[in-house]
């Protein structure tokens, strides 16, 4: 996927100006962190696991090697086959294999954002390989040659209408707005690929170590259609996402739909646990597990090691003032939200990801919320020391952080400066109690006023009075 | 009164806006203090809590200046300051050193006894001490209050500066629509990303002007100058003060962002 993070600010300023996208950030404000306080509500143990939640991934993370090579171990036995790809460019290779070894025209694909991570569709299309996007927010994003803009509710920048659009140029049937018939319409569609395609691909949301299992966890039932109907299945994921065993999974996927979506538990939770065997009534005849680190290895050990933790549950970026604002597509690449202004720089480097982990107030709300307790904000402010050292920040704003801290160190300089700063202000604000316009702070006065200070600094005006209440 | 000399010795941090911006605020918070029977300081040597430095990454003059506070503030039994950003930032200082630096201890130790003044007067002076002060104050409005983010979710503050507004005679409580969402100040951030910023603020001051009150309070000025700014901006009618106005009884001065036709005289 392009990468567009270096315009952030732009993206950012279209966004704001983008009716129908405020519309629909209102609504995606006003679903996912109410349903989710109500689930949270309704569970008095959900601070104690989310803390089982952390402490199990940090123990995961610890032993990574130790579990992987135990689900590599248990796939094969149950007669799949496991694939490591340490780049993006690897993992789509090893696909494309997979796919061309079974003559493959078209796959069908499940909901996944690694295959976003690495470019999985653009790269088989170039390779003769055509990908159907089978999730129903996924498959309207496809018609429109357009990306997620929100880890699991993909289309949320998109209104009825366009949905509509994107039907009637592709479908070719009579235009509707009804959600129903529309709903409809990509069913029909989609029965047929499904029956049509010779491989299918889906992410995981966890690989369990213990029986060689993966999961995908899903609210359409379209995953289980996509794994069980081809003659092969591929599964595309990452390192971090295997657990011990299925009674950790169901830690997580408890503490994953709560904080996603705020159901109690998603529809659809299906494990695949290799290919069919003898007596199974349905399954594919060949179990591909591609396992992308992209990135990842090297977080191990770093200080980003907690956001390896992540479950890519979304409610860091449903609570994110920042994302509320502008959406998804301002990110300018794959992961948004507070998870996306940590990983994005790691995945992209920090040269081209800067702007993210600095358009951030450190409000706190996102780690206030995560299931497994990612410190985002401190991650954040990692990014930045690494720019700070990188000397990557905007000359402007180095100089002035400069000459902010000769004085901030040295109080007896800082002192009249700020006596000069109070009072400057203050005479140029006159009497009114504020400024309209004030040089060098457009960034402030464009929007706002600036209150006027009183006059005299605290400083000053406690000397006085202490000096005025010895004299008495 | 109290007796003044036998509480503890409180240095007060007085913080960047409240000494450049909005002095009553200091005065106001030293009166409380006071009243508590603290006896207030103000070290001579303290400036910034460093948060600039800190959010920006420049790990080394943050520490310089955490060096600075913690030896500014040496000795005193309390560290009290209004506001939950700043008194926050005194909370991060372990995080900048090593822990085998000789300053890690004494940032450790500057955590455990600095306060915001909200969360002091209600946590640890408690209000069987200050009720009588309290409920001998008049704020006869409608007030609608903003918990800005460090204190609320780094502090935990959050029914202390409502306990203690409850006292004053008159306040009427009406809680906002997302009293706990980011006002979108954030220090540099309002100008680094100002559009995404005054979004932020114009979304606060909707909800502010919602609620109908008179008087919108918060515990830290960084917000409150943003949220003023806005109000005005917008020509809403709505006043914006800190609490320790309010709860020390020195709402005589003009509100923030307001014409001070008593000093404007005087010029
Ligand atoms: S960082 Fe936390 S809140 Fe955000 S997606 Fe990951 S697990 Fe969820």
């Amino acid at each position: 996927m392009q990468i567009n993070t270096p315009f952030f600010k732009q993206r950012a300023h279209d966004a704001l100006a983008d009716a129908n996208l405020q519309k629909a950030l209102g609504n995606l404000k006003a679903g996912f962190p109410e349903k989710r306080a109500i689930a949270v509500s309704r569970m008095p143990e959900f601070e104690q696991l989310r803390d089982q939640g952390r402490d199990l991934k940090n123990h995961i993370l610890e032993h990574l090697d130790l579990y992987l090579e135990e689900f590599e171990r248990k796939v094969i036995e149950n007669g799949g086959h496991v694939h490591w790809a340490r780049t993006a460019d690897d993992a789509n290779r090893i696909i494309l294999d997979i796919c061309q070894q079974v003559d493959a025209k078209t796959v069908t694909k499940g909901k996944s954002m690694v295959t976003e991570e690495i470019g999985l569709n653009d790269f088989l299309e170039a390779n003769g390989v055509q990908p159907v996007e089978t999730d129903l927010g996924e498959y309207i994003l496809q018609l429109r040659h357009d990306h997620p803009s929100h880890i699991i509710a993909p289309a949320i920048h998109l209104n009825l209408e366009d949905v509509s659009e994107a039907f009637h140029a592709n479908h070719h049937r009579p235009k509707s707005s009804d959600p129903a018939v529309l709903m409809q319409e990509a069913r029909e569609v989609l029965r047929e690929k499904f029956v049509a395609a010779d491989v299918g691909i889906t992410g995981a949301n966890f690989c369990v170590a213990e029986t060689g299992s993966t999961i995908i966890v899903t609210n359409e039932g379209n995953g289980d259609l996509t794994q069980t109907l081809p003659k092969t299945h591929v599964v595309v994921t990452s390192i971090e996402k295997v657990v011990p065993t299925l009674e950790d999974m169901t830690l997580f996927l408890r503490l994953l739909a709560r904080s996603a979506t705020g159901q109690e538990f998603s529809v659809y939770n299906t494990l695949s646990s290799g290919p069919r065997r003898e007596g199974d009534q349905d399954g594919p005849e060949n179990f591909h597990v591609v396992l992308v680190d992209n990135g990842r290895s090297e977080m191990v050990g770093s200080e980003f090691q907690d956001m390896l933790r992540c479950i890519r549950c979304s409610a860091c970026m449903n609570h994110c003032p920042v994302y509320g604002a502008v959406g998804g597509h301002s990110y300018g690449w794959v992961y948004p939200g507070p998870m996306g202004s940590v990983l994005t720089p790691q995945m992209i480097g920090i040269e081209k990801g800067g702007m993210l982990p600095n358009a951030s107030t450190f409000c706190g709300k996102c780690e206030s919320v995560c299931p497994v307790r990612i410190p985002l904000p401190k991650l954040m402010r990692h990014w930045r020391e690494d720019e700070f050292e990188k000397h990557l920040q905007p000359k402007a704003a180095r100089y002035g952080l400069a000459g902010w801290a000769f004085l901030a160190k040295r109080p007896a300089l800082y002192k009249p400066y700020t006596r000069m700063a109070s009072w400057m202000m203050k005479t140029w604000a006159g009497k009114n109690g504020r400024i309209k316009k004030l040089p060098l702070a457009g960034g402030w006065t464009d929007w706002r006023d600036m209150p006027a200070p009183q006059g005299k600094t605290f400083m000053q005006a406690w000397k006085e009075q202490q000096k005025a209440g010895g004299q008495q | 009164m109290p007796n003044i000399s036998s509480g503890p010795r409180v240095g007060l941090f007085v913080t960047c806006l409240a000494d450049m911006f909005r002095p009553s605020v200091a005065f106001a918070t030293v009166k409380l203090l006071e009243q508590a029977g603290c006896k207030a300081e103000v070290p001579e040597r303290q400036t910034c809590c460093g948060q600039p430095a800190f959010n920006s990454g420049d790990r080394k003059t943050t520490a310089d200046i955490a060096r600075q506070t913690i030896d500014a503030f040496d000795g005193y039994e309390y560290v009290v300051g209004p506001s939950g950003s700043c008194i926050g930032m005194l909370h991060y200082y372990p995080e900048v050193f090593d822990p085998s630096d000789s300053y890690y201890q004494r940032a450790l130790e500057l955590k455990n006894r600095s306060f915001e003044i909200t969360s002091f007067l209600f946590d640890v002076i408690g209000m069987d001490s200050l009720q009588e002060q309290l409920r001998q104050l008049q704020f006869n409005h409608k007030v609608t209050y903003h918990d800005s983010c460090s204190g609320l979710r780094q502090l935990g503050i959050k029914q202390q500066p409502r306990q203690l507004l409850q006292q004053v005679q008159g306040v009427e409580l009406e809680e906002m629509e997302e009293a706990e969402t980011c006002c979108g100040f954030g220090g540099t951030f309002c100008v680094k990303y100002p559009e995404i910023s005054n979004r932020m603020v114009s979304n606060k001051s909707e909800f502010i002007s919602n609620t109908g009150a008179h008087t919108v309070l918060g515990g830290d000025l960084g917000c409150l100058l943003n949220m003023a700014g806005k109000l005005k901006r917008e020509g809403k009618q709505v006043e914006a003060r800190h609490i320790v106005e309010v709860l020390a009884g020195m709402t005589d001065t003009p509100a923030i962002g307001e014409a001070d036709y008593g000093l404007a005289q005087q010029l």
